[in-house]
């Protein structure tokens, strides 16, 4: 037997990097490498030298700086005296109060509309693909400004709620008082044994959710169906109420009253929160309906014939058998509209909403004149969020899917 | 929106190079000089119906840009907000920034900014509703208070109210118009900025006698034009024009009567328009009838506030501290020799 002849081996030539399959790939992507570590050190550099011919250094030293600045929406506490870095943190929390809500009111809100838009009675179908349009097709920052402006111009001022015969009252019994400075709500007021009665409250969530899954443990064994949710309503609210009444009604109602120029104590929530709010779940709700739509579109046409022909009723039909299946469709691209929602929250500045655009990237930006470091910090906070956001509900993501066995 | 903008802008402008020194070149080779202006203060910088830009600080970019070119057009107005003026500054969007702008140590300093000079030493006050009954800033505790975001306005505030041992609500805004339409609409009790600049923006309300300036003054502001560290001639330039403006004054040379001192004894009024054998201006690079067309652009420092802020104007700001030496104000230039 000859053993086949091997063609002498090639030795290895500079111009095989790009000709050679073997090694183009690879010479390819050091070569990308290369340019954009060039283009990428070259603006840092830049960057510096041109900092350095307008006298100024990169420093964040500013964050522990007097900020000498007052801002009227604070989740903690905030005063003048503080630092620029506990304003950049103020503003963080409100930001994330925004970006919360928001994304509540959105989802809720975008799922009643994605799926009465595929409701068969026409009105209601068509009130909703104009509701969808309009807020999809016109630019969130003039619905924002839209909705503040409703808000300041349509409500009364404080002062009218004056005198013997106020030309404007409080609502449901003297307790909420809305203004064109925001809405005044009765605030708790916790006495001593509170404690009590939110525990009581925690201990019954716990007791619905075991009882949910018990109920649902149920249902695939027996095939019943238990009412879980008039009794779930009831274990929240019954235990509880009982205690407080037991207990000679621990928690009070605060209730604003008006006081010199504004109302005072109560829950204050400003028209430049509520008009953000509002604006950008309004604008969003309209994205995650037509996605809710879309999620439901898919779920084949024989899923829910199937179901009616066992003699299920519609409601149930979409709860147990079309959103379960179209959930998987729906929540990646629901990912992505959260984080937009998040991003276009930085549109708070056109109606004096102090979020970290507002006090870190505005009023600090503008008295420490750190324009560089405010921007890059801003840049990295966004960042950081939407990363943690979109990673959070990957994982629920992950949970909804078809699990392959 | 546009501040982000900015910011990005600067960063960019920063990383892409460019330098700043012979900043009086760019202008040259330019054929125009940019001059950074409030988006609309009354008196100070706004666009009247024909769609002229006027006003105090308008007038003196004309002046500068007279001196200059010999041609008080040759200026290109950037309105910009309070909050951006200074990134812009920076950014060489703008050559001066002659925006109703507090002259402080920290904008001197660590914003590196050169300041040229007062061109209007001014204070800040309130302005509220007369029906609100208050007559003093005193009176204001517990109150809404509008404000510009990013000025020092809102830094003086804090102070005042909290030396006073009294609360208030912030309510930021952008800029002035914004403010004037929160304050209208009642979603705050009292608007507080300049002085000068409430003056000039409540004669500009539907009904101005509805409104009130209250008395009391919680700051020194003084206002003047300004220009980035870096280039010390063009610095230099601009506090002059300034200067020969005030000096104009002093002296009682006017737009009108400009021509006629051709004669006079008085050397420093030959030096100043160049009438004489000496041209000192080519020592900052400018022609030798520079401060000439400066004056001739709007008159001299007294005209350009009557024009933009005293009784023509219908503003009717007295000049107060800022009359002239002579006349019982603090406005003094160093001698033009």
């Amino acid at each position: 037997m000859s053993s086949p002849t091997l063609p002498p081996s090639e030795s290895f030539k500079f111009s095989m990097l790009l000709s050679d399959t073997r090694y183009r790939g690879m010479s390819l992507q050091v070569i990308t490498f290369i340019i954009f570590m060039a283009v990428f050190f070259w603006l840092v550099d830049n960057t510096i030298k041109n900092l350095a011919l307008l006298d100024k250094d990169v420093s964040f030293n500013f964050l522990w700086l007097r900020a000498g600045y007052d801002i009227n929406q604070r989740l903690i506490p905030y005063t003048s005296d503080s630092t620029h870095g506990m304003a950049a943190l103020v503003g963080i929390l409100n930001t994330l109060l925004v970006a919360f809500v928001g994304c509540i009111i959105a989802t809720v809100l975008g799922l009643f509309v994605g799926i009465l838009r595929l409701s068969k009675n026409w009105i209601v179908a068509k009130l909703m693909s104009a509701y969808i349009e309009g807020f999809r097709n016109v630019p969130v920052l003039l619905w924002i400004v839209m909705v503040f402006a409703l808000l300041t111009e349509f409500t009364p001022a404080p002062r009218a709620f004056k005198g013997a015969e106020p030309e404007a009252t409080m609502l449901f019994f003297e307790s909420v008082a809305i203004t064109n400075r925001g809405t005044y709500f009765p605030a708790p007021v916790l006495a001593e044994g509170a404690y009590w009665l939110l525990l009581c409250f925690g201990l019954s969530i716990v007791a619905v959710i075991y009882f949910i899954r018990y109920a649902n443990k149920q249902k695939k064994d027996t095939g019943k169906s238990l009412p879980t949710f008039w009794i779930s309503v009831a274990v929240i609210i019954f235990p509880t109420l009982i205690l407080f009444f037991a207990m000679g009604q621990p928690v009070s109602l605060e209730y604003p009253y008006l006081k010199g120029f504004n109302f005072k104590d109560g829950i204050h929530l400003r028209n430049s929160f509520l008009a953000l709010t509002l604006a950008l779940a309004f604008y969003t709700s309209a994205f995650i309906a037509e996605i809710v739509r879309a999620g439901i579109m898919a779920v084949s046409k024989g899923q829910s014939e199937a179901a009616a022909s066992l003699g299920l009723r519609p409601n149930k039909i979409m709860s147990l058998i079309i959103l379960p299946q179209a959930l998987r469709i729906i929540v990646p691209p629901l990912i992505s509209n959260y984080l937009n929602l998040t991003k276009n929250s930085s549109l708070a500045i056109a109606v004096g909403y102090m979020d970290v655009r507002g006090t870190l990237g505005g009023i600090t930006l503008n008295q420490t004149g750190r324009e560089l470091e405010s921007m890059l910090l801003l840049m990295g906070f966004y960042l950081a969020v939407s990363l943690l956001i979109s990673s959070f509900i990957n994982y629920f993501n992950r949970s909804f899917q078809i699990v392959v066995r | 929106m546009k501040k982000l903008f900015l910011g990005v802008l600067t960063a960019l402008a920063l990383a892409a190079g460019g330098t700043f020194a012979g900043t009086l070149d760019d202008v040259k080779a330019r054929g125009n000089l940019l001059c950074g202006v409030s988006t609309g203060a009354p008196g100070f910088a706004t666009v009247d119906d024909s769609g002229k830009d006027v006003g105090f600080d308008v007038d003196y970019c004309r002046a500068l840009a007279a001196a200059i070119f010999g041609d008080p057009m040759a200026v290109k107005f950037v309105g910009l907000t309070s909050a951006v003026r200074f990134t812009a500054l920076a950014a060489g969007e703008v050559d001066i920034l002659a925006r109703n702008t507090t002259w402080t140590y920290s904008r001197d300093t660590d914003l590196k900014q050169t300041f040229l000079g007062v061109n209007y030493y001014d204070g800040q006050g309130f302005m509220v509703k007369k029906e609100l009954g208050v007559k003093s800033t005193t009176e204001l505790d517990g109150a809404t208070v509008c404000i510009q975001v990013g000025t020092t306005t809102e830094l003086n505030l804090a102070d005042y109210f909290k030396e006073n041992g009294m609360s208030y609500e912030p309510v930021p805004t952008a800029d002035n118009a914004e403010s004037q339409q929160q304050y209208l609409a009642g979603a705050c009790d009292t608007y507080t900025t300049d002085a000068s600049a409430l003056h000039g923006t409540r004669v500009n309300l539907e009904n101005p006698d509805d409104h009130l300036v209250l008395p009391e003054i919680i700051s020194k502001e003084p206002l003047g034009p300004l220009v980035r560290h870096g280039d010390d001639n063009w610095a230099d330039i601009g506090r002059w024009v300034l200067n020969a403006l005030v000096i104009a004054e002093e002296k009682g040379i006017t737009k009108g009567n400009i021509d006629s001192w051709k004669d006079t004894k008085d050397a420093e009024i030959h030096r100043l328009l160049g009438t004489g054998d000496d041209d000192i201006l080519a020592m900052v690079g400018l022609p030798k009838n520079a401060m000439y067309n400066a004056i001739k652009a709007g008159g001299n420092y007294g005209e350009i506030f009557e024009n933009n802020l005293g009784a023509t104007s219908g503003i009717n700001i007295e000049r107060g501290v800022n009359a002239s030496w002579t006349k019982g104000g603090i406005l003094y230039s160093p001698p033009f020799r």
